[in-house]
């Protein structure tokens, strides 16, 4: 009976005498909704165009992020060393495409795959030796990201939104909007879905695969320093960051892995639902901390009723 | 190119060097069996300078390395015997921890200082057989503080349940803690559970009321919801055992939900400058516990800087040296020398065994008047070895970050030895139990 009550009673009990609570988590899940949508999003481009899941993806937002402080501490203007950062993410999908994937190409996807988990231990290891393992703090107010907080009085409490937070939303908003509109309305944004639907027949009509592949892999350079700089702004930078890139694992299996509007519902139903969830049910009855497997739970059920994901192409195989 | 201080010129330099140098001594290792002089003394460092923890690890590698070297450059080493240490990388995990113990214990390791609960726990069966003592400073299990039943293991100055004892005496000091509600946030893993059981006995004693937060190690960084449920449950007071990156990102979140910065306190492992640098001015107000002296304002620090840091002898940059886990490696140090020193003295042997290492730090002495003749007076509380106590009982002091850096606070705290002893006992009486062939020892 208890159980029952702290199921179906106490929760909603809850919501309605501390409404400002449960706008603050709605508004918390939100956040992290639009940055695991960012991460997931750098998967989805580089699934789409190669076929390769990236590994490597995680380690590259930490990988971003040190390069923008570590170029920034060498007293150089920190616009100028987010555009030095761009260069050096621009080398990297240069050399990643040139040295690791064009040797592979025709190889099963599984050594893709395993040659980004090579390139996550080349990146973790270059980035140590060249930048140390010591954390370090974002550079969030030289880079002219808002501090501070703003208060909304709601039914007797507030709800306090950090001003970092709202930058971190609205930019990852136009940052999703404009990648969907570069890949959707653009030429190469063509050439990526014709490479991503046939390599072969892209290929037949002068589609070159490599600067498809850079360009994708740029901009998955793009989008893991756009989420370095938000989520290391409300920690700081350090390598532990890379697992928080894990979190995008359910959201692509719930988004489809080839679907961006699947990667941004996915991360936010993920944000919001792991929020809501270990607040009014988790910390209740299962003594709090379920924000690490929830979005793995929900994943499994995807995968079990509806592996293709909410967006994602039903794969229908002759046999 | 000139490159500034911190991650420039010869500092850069000098890691990338360090860096290429360290390859290649570790290609090294595998092909060649290390010898040693017979007058020295090995000691293996069980160092974390890459992963999650490096931040932690680091400054704890350097600050342990240093003084020895120190010893080594400024007395010719330990009672005419020089020190070789030599490091092993674990990024803070288990199994390569395990295998750092298993390739150097056959080079005369004098004692394991493995940095990490999990390690630890995974070498105290192995003490015992290898005869290679365990000193977890201030970490690892609690219940090794009853040598009696740990003949083998050390948690000198304290065990994280004295630890919590004096963090709750502080708070019962300060308004009193019956009828508080006590939030308690650790990292979920066996380090940030330990002291559970100690809550759950004094809850009812001191009559306050504890609520739990934990986080999953993969979730350090993303604690909103975490921060929300203390939103919701109203804590007057919050302790942390958290690590790594997850202090920052909670501290952060607590100055979100303006929590009380002053009313948060974390363990010695939730207080470095690593923690709280990325944090800066919102985290005004933070306490943390402590056991080890901040700064460089001591002469042994002083000895460190000429004779190591200013020789080139260092990998620590020089603006770190004096930072609180800089200043904790180095106390680590401290007690393994002294601690060797009263082994030479017992046996009458320049270069000792680990065998012997046992006695040492069953009978070193660091009292006022040492630590004054070692230069390091009030550094530490004062820490003696004996057979039956292993852990000291040591005090603690609290310490405040000012926006910057860090700040003593409190005088030291002693723990509340009557209650948490009793419980010790229990945990190990436990803990031998489920154990094939355990020997205890007696201490008469």
């Amino acid at each position: 009976m208890e159980l029952l009550n702290q199921i179906f009673i106490e929760p909603f009990q809850t919501m309605y005498a501390l409404p400002d609570l449960l706008l603050q988590t709605l508004w918390e899940g939100f956040v992290a909704g639009t940055l695991y949508s960012l991460i997931a999003l750098g998967f989805v481009l580089i699934f789409k165009a190669s076929g390769v899941f990236n590994f490597a993806q995680g380690i590259m937002v930490v990988f971003a992020a040190l390069v923008l402080v570590g170029v920034h501490a060498l007293g150089v203007n920190a616009y100028l060393a987010v555009l030095i950062t761009l260069g050096v993410m621009a080398l990297l999908a240069m050399t990643v495409v040139r040295v690791v994937l064009k040797p592979l190409v025709n190889q099963p996807d599984i050594i893709l795959f395993m040659a980004t988990i090579g390139l996550t231990y080349i990146l973790i290891a270059g980035g140590q030796l060249v930048f140390g393992g010591e954390p370090k703090a974002m550079i969030t107010e030289e880079l002219g990201l808002p501090t501070g907080s703003s208060d909304w009085e709601v039914g007797g409490g507030i709800v306090i939104f950090q001003h970092i937070d709202i930058a971190a939303a609205v930019i990852a908003v136009i940052l999703i909007a404009g990648l969907a509109i570069f890949f959707n309305k653009t030429r190469v944004g063509r050439a990526l879905r014709a490479v991503a639907d046939d390599h072969q027949a892209a290929l037949s009509v002068g589609i070159s695969l490599e600067y498809i592949w850079m360009v994708v892999w740029f901009a998955a350079g793009v989008v893991a320093l756009t989420a370095g700089i938000m989520w290391a702004a409300k920690s700081d930078v350090s390598f532990a960051l890379q697992v928080v890139a894990l979190k995008a694992l359910p959201v692509l299996v719930l988004g489809g892995f080839t679907s961006i509007p699947g990667a941004i519902i996915g991360g936010l139903i993920i944000g919001l639902g792991e929020k809501v969830f270990e607040l009014y049910w988790g910390s209740t009855i299962l003594g709090g901390g379920t924000e690490a497997w929830f979005a793995f739970i929900i994943a499994l059920l995807f995968l079990l009723y509806r592996p293709e994901g909410l967006f994602g192409e039903k794969l229908i195989e002759r046999i | 190119m000139l490159l500034p201080e911190r991650l420039g010129g010869n500092y850069m330099l000098k890691k990338m060097i360090l860096g290429a140098a360290s390859l290649a001594v570790a290609g090294s290792m595998y092909t060649t069996t290390p010898s040693f002089a017979e007058d020295t003394l090995y000691i293996p460092s069980l160092s974390y300078r890459t992963g999650a923890f490096a931040g932690a690890g680091t400054p704890i590698a350097n600050g342990f390395a240093d003084y020895f070297a120190m010893l080594n450059a400024r007395d010719g080493g330990i009672g005419g015997a020089k020190i070789v240490l030599e490091e092993c990388e674990t990024g803070y995990k288990a199994d390569k921890g395990v295998e750092c113990y298993e390739a150097t214990k056959g080079n005369g390791a004098l004692a394991y200082n493995p940095y990490s609960t999990g390690i630890t726990l995974q070498l105290i069966p192995k003490a015992p057989v290898d005869e290679i003592p365990i000193l977890s400073m201030g970490y690892g299990l609690s219940a090794a503080a009853i040598g009696e039943k740990f003949p083998w293991t050390f948690n000198y100055p304290a065990s994280y349940w004295s630890q919590m004892s004096s963090i709750l005496k502080y708070i019962d000091s300060n308004g009193g803690i019956k009828g508080k509600k006590i939030g308690f946030i650790y990292l979920d893993v066996g380090y940030g559970r330990e002291p559970i059981p100690l809550l759950d006995q004094l809850a009812p004693e001191m009559g306050f009321e504890w609520v739990g937060f934990p986080v999953a190690g993969k979730d350090m960084q993303n604690q909103a919801a975490t921060w929300l449920n203390v939103r919701k449950e109203r804590p007057d007071w919050m302790i942390a055992w958290s690590f790594g990156a997850m202090t920052p990102t909670a501290v952060k979140e607590a100055a979100k939900i303006r929590f009380p910065m002053d009313k948060f306190i974390g363990n010695w492992w939730s207080g470095a400058h690593a923690d709280l640098e990325p944090v800066g001015a919102p985290g005004k107000g933070y306490l943390a516990a402590n056991f080890s002296g901040i700064g460089t304002d001591f002469p042994a620090l002083q000895d460190v800087l000429k004779h190591v840091v200013d020789a080139g002898k260092s990998q620590a940059a020089k603006e770190d040296i004096g930072k609180v886990n800089y200043n904790r490696g180095l106390f680590n140090a401290v007690i393994m020398a002294e601690a060797i020193r009263a082994a030479q003295a017992k046996t009458g042997k320049k270069a000792i065994t680990g065998a012997d290492m046992r006695l040492g730090l069953e009978s070193f002495v660091l009292d006022e008047a040492r630590l004054k003749e070692i230069g390091l007076e009030g550094f530490t509380a004062p820490v003696v070895g004996s057979c039956a106590d292993h852990e000291g009982a040591g005090s603690i002091f609290l310490q405040q970050w000012n926006g910057s850096d860090w700040e003593r606070v409190s005088d030291l705290i002693a723990p509340m030895t009557e209650v948490v002893k009793p419980l010790l006992e229990a945990a190990a009486d436990s803990y031998v139990k489920e154990q094939a062939d355990w020997k205890t020892q007696s201490c008469g």
